[in-house]
């Protein structure tokens, strides 16, 4: 690292300069088929087996548009507020890469197909209105995998590889004004806009929009202006950041790193930046001069794209409630606090909880099932919380069970071990198992006259009027029925017994 | 040919044989094809001939063989497009007219010779050397569909297929004495067809007569889900308009000729014979009338934008990757992918495409972009409104498809901007996407050789051409005593 990489702490940055930022966020859309063949988009096939000469850019080859990704393109548009054309085109961005097919991408250009939107972004009660400029629909490269040498990359490799699956799969690239007036919050709010962003797509439907496996890409813009000044700064890009927690420290490890070269009289470069997800630091990747010219042009091939107000406005009617929207709601609806609410987000159990509650359950208990028993077990498994096998139908069920009486929390937890064993249904596993609350009068009045006689001086205390010493006596109860009573009952026949 | 086969007077493995037999006997001189396939070819004429036994021919010209054009894709046969740089290439697909061809019964025989990426007007610029014209072996075919012009001409094929982005099937039609139609765009597939440029570029036949040529439209023609700019739309009635036309009557046809495309700078005997032609139409009922096309004198200059913008980005796909030549520098231990690109392209890619190349490379490059690329695109505009307030005048326009009748191998060689004249009359047909055809329309007096006189008509209204074009037929063959085909020299050992 140079000497004009010396970090600045981030407090002297926010002391100097006002940090703005500009996220590109590419989106996998989940169709089917490609962008524009009819080649299947799944993921982890054999390399270049899902290739055809369109995707492959055989000579010869032409490409026609998918009509579903044009759908799901419209559908994130709209959910960002944004306008859409009545007309659009597909363009060439001309460049050279051994990955790309064509060396042109087919993407859009000053026609994009949504444009003019926003997205309220909150971090810690606060609320930033992110403007998005644009969003456009693309085409993914190939992907290029470098053999011998050991970092993976393409210096000091033997030979590359390049699986051609990817190619064509139809890309959203999402992009942003800049932000700005965000002071020390602008590392959260990169981290919030792109969560949110993500729940967005989610609850559209329209792509997977998993970071590990790069369905959901972020590319970085930061740049720095001295204190008060309105004119932007030099920014850089750092380009693939994949995860939430990678926005967040590559924005702060920008901030830092540019006020030092500021600080010690040196100009940024505008260029592009790798993000080192190991060490926490970018390095720089490619030079972005003026001399970067993709020599766009309307991609002759393909028709211009012009979605009918109808068709819009179909899809505007059946979007999904807004994911921000629908927490407010329902945290109200709920009665959560903000800590809960954020707790029962983090912990990814949002739409568990809605759909326990859905099924009859009370909000509390969903929520102490869903945070406390299952994010306990996903954790200690390494499992994802939806995959653990129990389903907000089995917690509803369970806690219906509680209820009534027929369960306490201990046995429900045994229910639990049941259902994540696969012994089926939470009736089955009860049954199964013989964990139901036993409330028959003659088996509990017996138990609590064993109890009354093995421990007579707690007795005679509860006789004396201490009822608060009835939890031993219950203790004993419990035991005898291996937990397997109503301890209120319990409570209720010793105090009867003694009164 | 069709006609025989469907009286039983010949069967589709006795036409391919001639054909085939010809090009043994000529082609060493003509040099129309770049690979013959003539096992695969029998092999298609055997189940034509077997479907015809059984009485269930695919199509009106099932058995009939053809030659393609080596700038279409087609399985198990070397697709090169006069190119070094593709030489080998056997593509995994065929071209969706490719597709129809086999289809419709019709044998391959092989692929022609063409300027290299079909860059050129006289097939000279072919990697693999030029063709010849068969009327005259020290002049050129036309380009850059010099190849199938010039088997068709030399009867090595009844039928070919040619693509016509500037005037490729017309020009080298008009120098060769055949038929060529370039149909609206979108009209024909272009699915596999390897681009020069897309916004120009039309598939379409090349043939003896104009009834011939409706029948391979008929065949090529029509929507293909595989190429988004293919017309949604049932072709219009070509054949029927052919065999109407050939009745020689044209009453109710208004005819402009074109002002711009039909005095200065044409040869002298392409004029007298264009004049004698219209008079022809004119005494087949069609009433004649001059028509100004003002923006057409800029259409050369457009043209010579657009395509090579279109053409250098088609062409970065070459770089050696992934199919191909593939050329190390020399001296260099372990080149980088961009080395190894320079060297392949340096090696692989001819003078005329390196030229397009990077005049279309600057064209579009920032700050030039609007001075260039857009200004082109408003130029063409405002021809595609130049043939629209005409078409409100007349039916179709006509003009001399070629300036000249066929120049001399090497010529014009050193002087590119010389050669580009020769399409002159055939570019802004493809400027604004409207169908043309060119017709033999008699030799010039002052050297011998053919002329071609070109129809245009709406876009959408290629019928137009075929009526047209099918009535000056018959009206000239009258005269003529039989095809002008018949008048070219016999080539030594060859026979008709």
């Amino acid at each position: 690292m140079s000497a004009a990489e010396k970090l600045v702490p981030l407090d002297d940055v926010l002391a100097a300069f006002d940090p703005a930022l500009g996220l590109e966020v590419h989106v996998e859309l989940n169709t089917a088929t490609k962008m524009f063949c009819g080649c299947p988009t799944e993921f982890g096939a054999e390399p270049n087996t899902q290739v055809c000469p369109t995707c492959l850019g055989l000579p010869g080859a032409m490409p026609a548009v998918n009509r579903v990704a044009v759908e799901s393109a419209m559908r994130i548009g709209l959910a960002l507020h944004c306008e859409i054309a009545e007309w659009c085109r597909f363009a060439r961005k001309n460049y050279f890469y051994p990955d790309m097919p064509k060396n042109f991408q087919t993407s859009q250009y000053d026609e994009p197909i949504a444009f003019e939107g926003w997205m309220d972004v909150e971090v810690d009660g606060e609320t930033f209105r992110v403007e998005i400029e644009r969003a456009h629909m693309e085409e993914d490269t190939g992907k290029s995998l470098h053999v011998g040498g050991s970092t993976g990359r393409i210096h000091g490799a033997d030979y590359s590889l390049v699986d051609y699956n990817r190619a064509g799969i139809p890309l959203i690239e999402i992009v942003t004004k800049p932000i700005t007036g965000m002071g020390e919050k602008a590392p959260a709010v990169a981290r919030a806009y792109v969560q949110q962003l993500r729940e967005l797509i989610v609850a559209l439907g329209v792509s997977e929009a998993r970071m590990d496996q790069g369905n959901l890409r972020a590319d970085v813009n930061l740049s720095l202006a001295p204190k008060g000044s309105e004119v932007l700064g030099t920014r850089t890009e750092t380009k693939n950041v994949n995860s939430f927690r990678s926005v967040e420290r590559a924005v702060r490890y920008e901030m830092q790193r540019h006020a030092g070269i500021l600080q010690a009289g040196g100009s940024i470069l505008q260029e592009t930046r790798h993000w080192h997800e190991d060490t926490g630091v970018t390095t720089s990747g490619r030079e972005k001069s003026d001399a970067d010219d993709y020599r766009y042009f309307p991609e002759p091939d393909l028709v211009p794209v012009a979605p009918s107000r109808e068709w819009v406005e179909e899809l505007r009617a059946t979007l999904p409630e807004n994911p921000t929207q629908k927490r407010a709601r329902l945290q109200t609806a709920w009665g959560f606090t903000d800590l809960e609410m954020r707790d029962t987000v983090g912990a990814g159990a949002f739409g568990l909880v809605e759909e326990t509650v859905a099924a009859g359950c009370t909000p509390q208990a969903a929520r102490k099932w869903w945070l406390g028993e299952m994010a306990r077990r996903a954790n200690d498994s390494g499992a994802d919380i939806t995959d653990l096998g129990v389903s907000p139908l089995d917690v509803a069920r369970v806690q219906a069970l509680v209820d009534e009486g027929s369960l306490n929390d201990k046995l429900a937890r045994q229910v639990f071990d049941g259902l994540l064993a696969g012994e089926g249904s939470p009736d089955e596993v009860v049954a199964a198992r013989g964990l139901a609350i036993v409330s028959d009068e003659g088996a509990l009045g017996a138990a609590v006259d064993n109890a009354i006689a093995a421990n007579p001086d707690v007795a005679q205390k509860i006789r004396d009027g201490k009822v608060a010493a009835a939890g031993a006596l219950i203790g004993a109860v419990m035991k005898e029925m291996r937990g397997q009573a109503d301890a209120g009952r319990v409570r209720e026949l010793i105090v009867e017994k003694l009164a | 040919m069709a006609r025989a086969l469907a009286a039983g007077e010949t069967t589709s493995v006795e036409l391919t044989r001639a054909a085939l037999a010809a090009t043994e006997l000529v082609d060493g001189a003509v040099h129309a094809y770049l690979h013959v396939d003539a096992e695969g070819a029998l092999a298609a004429a055997a189940e034509s001939d077997a479907r015809r036994a059984a009485g269930t021919p695919a199509s009106a010209l099932d058995g009939v063989p053809i030659a393609v054009k080596d700038v279409l894709t087609t399985t198990g046969l070397p697709t090169t497009c006069g190119s070094k740089i593709l030489e080998g290439w056997i593509p995994p697909y065929d071209a969706t007219v490719v597709a129809r061809l086999k289809a419709a019964g019709l044998p391959i025989l092989g692929k022609t010779n063409m300027d290299e990426f079909a860059m050129g007007s006289s097939t000279e610029h072919s990697a693999y050397g030029p063709t010849h014209n068969p009327w005259d072996l020290e002049r050129i075919p036309g380009g850059s569909g010099g190849g199938s012009a010039a088997a068709v001409a030399s009867f090595q094929a009844p039928l070919a297929l040619g693509t016509d982005t500037g005037g490729s099937i017309r020009q080298p039609g008009a120098v060769t004495g055949t038929v060529g139609v370039k149909p609206t765009y979108g009209g024909v597939s272009r699915y596999g067809l390897v681009a020069m440029a897309n916004s120009l570029d039309q598939v379409g036949p090349v043939t003896r007569t104009v009834l011939d040529a409706a029948l391979l439209h008929e065949i090529i023609g029509g929507h293909d889900p595989l190429d988004s700019t293919s017309v949604d739309q049932p072709l219009p009635p070509l054949v029927e308009a052919a065999r109407q036309g050939a009745t020689g009557d044209l009453s109710g046809l208004k005819v402009g000729v074109i002002t711009e495309l039909s005095g200065e700078g044409y040869q002298s005997g392409v004029l007298a014979r264009f004049n004698e032609s219209v008079d022809l139409l004119v005494a087949a009922g069609a009433e004649v009338v001059e028509v100004s096309c003002p923006n057409f004198v800029h259409a050369l200059a457009t043209y010579y934008l657009v395509m090579p913008c279109e053409a250098s980005s088609n062409l970065a796909k070459f770089d050696a990757m992934r199919y191909g030549l593939r050329v190390l520098p020399e001296g260099v231990e372990s080149p980088s992918a961009e080395e190894v690109m320079r060297a392949t392209r340096d090696a692989g890619f001819g003078d005329e495409v390196k030229r397009r190349i990077i005049l279309g490379t600057y064209a579009l490059s920032s700050g030039y972009y609007d001075a260039y690329y857009g200004t082109a695109q408003r130029v063409r505009t405002l021809i595609s409104q130049d043939f629209a307030a005409a078409f409100e005048q007349v039916d179709v326009l006509v003009s001399p498809t070629s300036p000249t009748t066929a120049f001399k191998l090497g010529e014009k060689l050193d002087d590119p901007l010389a050669m580009y004249l020769n399409d002159l009359a055939t570019i802004p047909a493809n400027l604004a996407g409207v169908p043309g055809i060119s017709v033999p329309s008699g030799l010039a007096e002052e050297d011998g050789l053919p002329t071609g006189f070109q129809v245009l008509a709406p876009a959408l209204a290629d019928d137009r051409l075929y009526r047209v074009g099918a009535a000056l037929e018959a009206a000239l063959e009258a005269i003529w005593g039989g095809p002008l085909l018949d008048k070219a020299p016999t080539l030594e050992g060859a026979a008709r």
